[in-house]
This record gives structure tokens, C-alpha cells and sequence, in this order.
């Protein structure tokens, strides 16, 4: 099951384009067993950073160990325990899904038959056996990414590189990406992918690391992340206008937190959520009559503005 | 790791490699265009234009123009491998490829590997023409393989220089339009098409200053003696000059894109 061993150790990685840094001293570990998510806006650093541990760029400075092996020194080695989904479908647009499948197989060095077998699998495991044959040409986004991660994963890779493996695609085909990547994780399968977006992180990401102009900023589980802006946001819309200063007094005195007061609407903070059933008492017994209640976990989209406001 | 698996690695995922340019030649017929249709067409087109006039006749040019089209051909067919490599560097399946534990030089030597068979179909399908035209040379068959081999041989060494092109190029049309003008300028500034004393002598001292001239010189005595002349034995020896200096640096350049 789960241990604590590494599946990659990324130290001081660092990578300059002449002058600029894109990548400025980037260091993580990413556990075995875990999915590790990059989140980051476009031009963070993320792809670079990426394509650094997966030995498609070579970098400045820094080092990186898959499972224990150096990727400078023995990148093939490493380059066979890793499979990688780019950001652009990489599979050959001139050719079927299932001859894909095939040369791919042979390049990873499977035999000619346990090639077929590989192939059959995959195809049937991605639903792709009835578009088999046809030219990718045809492909939607959906299909294309489906046969592009059936590739990465020929070799059963127990780690999987995905490059937003998501962009671009609809709502439907996004969740059925996240469906397909949960089950991955279910057999055991490490996973390190680079995101945008906020919510993708937060559904299938153990441990989240932020990074803003190749810097790393913060880096741990979407729960600590949000937790360090603060607790659940509070509002509510009190019915009588009248007694907006009692209420005010009042849900501070029980909270002891600050209240922000915009005509009818008080927000707030709650430390606790069992905070919230005292306080609805307390407006029964006063009678105040309270609509419009909401409470809300900050979303990582709130962390990621906190995290990184005022810098772009 | 042991330099036998290693060796027997390069082999598998070199045939792998063409094995996958093959495919998608045969997905895309149009890839093939320049090694069918365009040596039918040329040969036919400056056959029955040019034979009466430069020649007498139809059948008279044939000896100066099929070797001429062969050549040609050649030169077109291997340009083809700078604008297919420089295609595969841009593309995202080159990334996959870098990221595969095989032996990272197969993608190149699958696509040089591939060019051999494309240039094979192109020398057929020249040769072919002109002798459905009435072309009969005097060497026979054996000397129309032979000559035909040098030929591939040639397009083969040209080759290794429009890979490099291709690695060194910014985009794929830059390749092709580049190569086309290369294409051209070596066929057409040489004797391929016109006897060469019919020229001024500016003109005589360029055309001899092509190498082309050289190869279509060797191509025509073989076919016309059936004996592997003096001339033959250079223009083999300035091929494997060829490849002796471009493929290292097709080499260098390729690595240095990784």
C-alpha cells in the first residue's frame, strides 16, 4: 500500500531562457501513491517546470530524482518508470487511433504480440474501439486526449505526468477526464498535473503546490491552503432594517469576529460551523427574522487571489 | 546497460520509426505526389515539348532526359525528408517520442531510413516512364539498375543535407520553399535537360561547377556503355563524401534540438 518513499524529489530546479527566469528555484516532493497538482495562471512556470522533471528540457540548475534515479544521469532509466499526457495531444494526427497505440507499444519496447494485446486493452479500456481505424483527423477533443492518456499509460507507468489534461475540453468530457484519472489512482498510480483551474486542483489533488512567476509560493493540501485565508464566510440579509445595529451587536458579541454591515447584509466569519445553530437561536429568541443565508467554504480561487494578489 | 541491448534497441525502434512514416504516407497519398506524379508528368511533358527541339524527335531526347528526370526526382524526393522532420520536431508527438526510454536518434533514422524506400519508388516510376515512352538504352537492364542504385544512392546523401536543413529551419514551409528553390536551381543550371554545348560559356562554366552535371554525366555513360566508368566511381565517392560530412552534423544538429 501507500508508504512514505518518495516518487520524486525536485530540489533548487531552476531554468533561464537567456535572462529571464522561468522557473526560479522550484523544490517539492511528491509522495508515492499521491496526486500532486501545479496550479498556477499561463506564463507561471508550470509547463516548464514539467517538462524539466520529465527530461524534455534540459535544466539550469537543480536536480531532480525519479524513485531514487538522477533524470541528468540516468534519464533513460528514469524516462521508463514515468508515463507523460502533454498540454498538446501528442499522438501522430496522420495515422489511427489503433496504429498509435501499436508503434507507440513497440517504441516502449513491448513485443509485436503483447503490443496487439496492450493495444486491444487500451482501446477497449478508453472506449475508443469503434473509432479504432479512423483517422485522428476526425477525433473530437475528448477522444483525442482519451487516446493520448491510453498511450502514456501502455507501459502501466506507476507514475503519470499530465499537462492540464483538461484544457479545452467541455464540462462532460472534463468530468469523464476526472473520472478516468480517480480510477487511475485508485490502482495505485502517482500522479503530478499542472492546472489552471482552481476547482480541477481542489477535486483531485492531495496536495497542491502554487506557483507564480516561477517561484513557488505555497505549497500544501487544498484544505490548508483555504484554511490559511481564513475560516467559512458567513452572510445573511436581515429583514427589518431597524434592527440591523442589534444584530450587528449581537452577532458580534457571540462570534468575536468583525461584521461588515452593506445596507440589509451582515458577512462575517465563523471560526467553527456549530457557531452557526447558537447564533440562529439567539435570532429566534430575539425575534429576528433573518433571509438569504449563506455559508461558504473559501473555494481556492479565493487562495489563489490571496496568494498571489497585487503581483501580476 | 549492455551496448548489444542498446544496438538491438536502435535497430527495433529505427524500423519501428519507419514502419510509422510508411504509415502515414500511405494515409496520405498526396505525400507521395512528388515521387509518382511529378516524375510521370515531367518526363511526359518535357518528353513530347522539348524532344523535337533540342533533339530531332521524341525518341532521340530520351537518352538525354530520362536520366535528367531521374535526377531531378531524386533531389525533389529527398527534399521532402527537411519539411517531414522539421513537421515532427513542431509537433507535440515529438515530445512523446523524447520522453520514450528508446534509443533517441530512431526518429531520424526511421525518417532517412523511410526516405530510401520513397526514393526507390521514385527511380522506379521515372525509369519506368521513359521506358513505357520508348526509351532503350544500350547497357540493358543491368544497367539501368545500376544506374538506377547510384541514383537512389545520390538522393540518399542529398538527404542528410535537407535534414539538416529541416533541424536548422524555422518552420516546415520555410523547408519546402527553401528546397524547392535548391531543387530547381541544381536540376535546371545543369546538363539534365539540354546538351551543355548549346550553351553560352558563362553558362557551360556554371553548369560544370554543378555537381548534378557529374552525376547525370556518370548516369548516361553507364546506360550507354553498361560498364561503371571513372566518372561513376567520383560522383559514388562524392556521395559517401556526402553523408561522411553531413551525417554527423544531421547529428549534432538533431541533438542539440533535444
Amino acid at each position: 500500500m501507500m508508504t512514505m518513499k518518495n516518487a520524486i524529489e525536485v530540489s533548487h530546479l531552476t531554468k533561464k531562457f537567456n535572462d529571464k527566469i522561468a522557473v526560479n528555484d522550484v523544490s517539492f516532493n511528491v509522495k508515492q501513491g499521491e496526486v500532486f497538482g501545479l496550479l498556477g495562471p499561463n506564463g507561471a512556470g508550470k509547463t516548464t517546470t514539467l517538462r524539466m522533471i520529465t527530461t524534455l528540457l534540459k535544466s539550469s540548475s537543480g536536480t531532480v530524482k525519479i524513485f531514487g534515479h538522477d533524470t541528468a544521469s540516468e534519464g533513460k532509466l528514469a524516462r521508463s518508470m514515468f508515463g507523460l499526457t502533454g498540454q498538446y495531444a501528442s499522438v501522430d494526427e496522420d495515422i489511427s487511433a489503433r496504429e498509435n497505440l501499436m508503434i507507440f507499444s513497440r517504441l516502449n519496447g513491448l513485443s509485436r504480440i503483447a503490443s496487439k494485446k496492450r493495444t486491444e486493452e487500451l482501446l477497449e479500456e478508453f472506449s475508443l474501439v469503434n473509432s479504432a481505424d479512423k483517422s485522428l483527423k476526425n477525433f473530437s477533443g475528448g477522444m483525442r486526449r482519451r487516446l493520448d492518456l491510453a498511450v502514456s499509460l501502455i507501459t502501466r507507468p506507476v507514475l503519470i505526468f499530465l499537462d492540464e489534461p483538461t484544457t479545452g475540453l467541455d464540462p462532460r468530457t472534463r468530468t469523464q477526464m476526472w473520472e478516468t484519472i480517480r480510477n487511475l489512482v485508485k490502482q495505485g498510480s502517482t500522479i503530478v498535473l499542472t492546472t489552471q483551474y482552481l476547482d480541477e486542483a481542489d477535486q483531485l489533488a492531495d496536495r497542491v503546490a502554487v506557483i507564480d512567476h516561477g517561484k513557488l509560493i505555497k505549497i500544501g493540501t487544498p484544505q490548508e491552503l483555504k484554511q490559511q485565508i481564513g475560516g467559512t464566510s458567513l452572510s445573511f440579509t436581515v429583514n427589518d432594517l431597524e434592527q440591523i445595529n442589534s444584530v450587528t451587536k449581537l452577532v458580534t458579541d457571540k462570534l468575536g469576529a468583525k461584521v461588515s454591515v452593506a445596507g440589509q447584509r451582515l458577512s462575517t466569519n465563523l471560526s467553527d460551523i456549530d457557531q452557526l445553530s447558537n447564533l440562529l437561536s439567539s435570532f429566534r429568541q430575539n425575534k429576528i427574522m433573518i433571509n438569504d443565508l449563506t455559508v461558504q467554504e473559501p473555494s481556492l480561487d479565493d487562495v489563489f487571489m490571496n496568494l498571489t494578489v497585487g503581483k501580476n | 546497460m549492455d551496448v548489444q541491448t542498446h544496438r538491438g534497441n536502435l535497430v527495433m525502434n529505427t524500423a519501428t520509426m519507419a514502419y510509422r512514416n510508411l504509415l502515414k504516407t500511405i494515409h496520405n497519398p498526396d505525400r507521395m505526389m512528388d515521387v509518382i506524379i511529378q516524375p510521370i508528368m515531367f518526363m511526359l511533358m518535357f518528353g513530347y515539348l522539348f524532344g523535337g527541339a533540342i533533339a530531332g524527335n521524341v525518341k532521340n531526347y530520351l537518352p538525354t532526359i530520362v536520366p535528367g528526370i531521374l535526377i531531378q526526382t531524386m533531389l525533389s524526393a529527398s527534399s521532402g525528408s527537411g519539411s517531414q522532420i522539421r513537421e515532427d520536431l513542431d509537433s507535440g508527438v515529438y515530445d512523446r517520442f523524447k520522453s520514450l526510454p528508446m534509443a533517441h536518434i530512431a526518429p531520424l533514422a526511421g525518417q532517412l531510413f523511410a526516405d530510401i524506400l520513397r526514393l526507390t519508388i521514385a527511380a522506379t516510376t521515372s525509369l519506368t516512364t521513359g521506358y513505357i515512352m520508348g526509351w532503350r538504352p544500350a547497357a540493358g537492364l543491368g544497367g539501368i539498375i545500376v544506374s538506377g542504385l547510384l541514383a537512389i544512392f545520390i538522393g540518399w546523401a542529398m538527404s542528410w543535407i535537407f535534414a539538416l536543413l529541416g533541424m536548422l529551419a524555422k518552420s516546415a514551409t520555410t523547408v519546402e520553399s527553401f528546397s524547392l528553390m535548391i531543387m530547381l536551381t541544381l536540376s535546371f543550371l545543369s546538363n539534365a535537360f539540354i546538351p551543355i554545348h548549346t550553351l553560352s560559356k558563362t553558362m557551360q562554366v556554371i553548369a560544370y561547377m554543378n555537381p548534378v552535371t557529374y552525376v547525370i554525366i556518370a548516369i548516361r555513360q553507364i546506360l550507354a556503355t553498361g560498364h561503371w566508368t571513372n566518372e561513376a566511381f567520383l560522383v559514388l565517392m562524392f556521395g559517401i563524401m556526402i553523408v561522411v560530412v553531413f551525417a554527423p552534423l544531421t547529428v549534432w544538429a538533431y541533438n542539440r534540438n533535444n
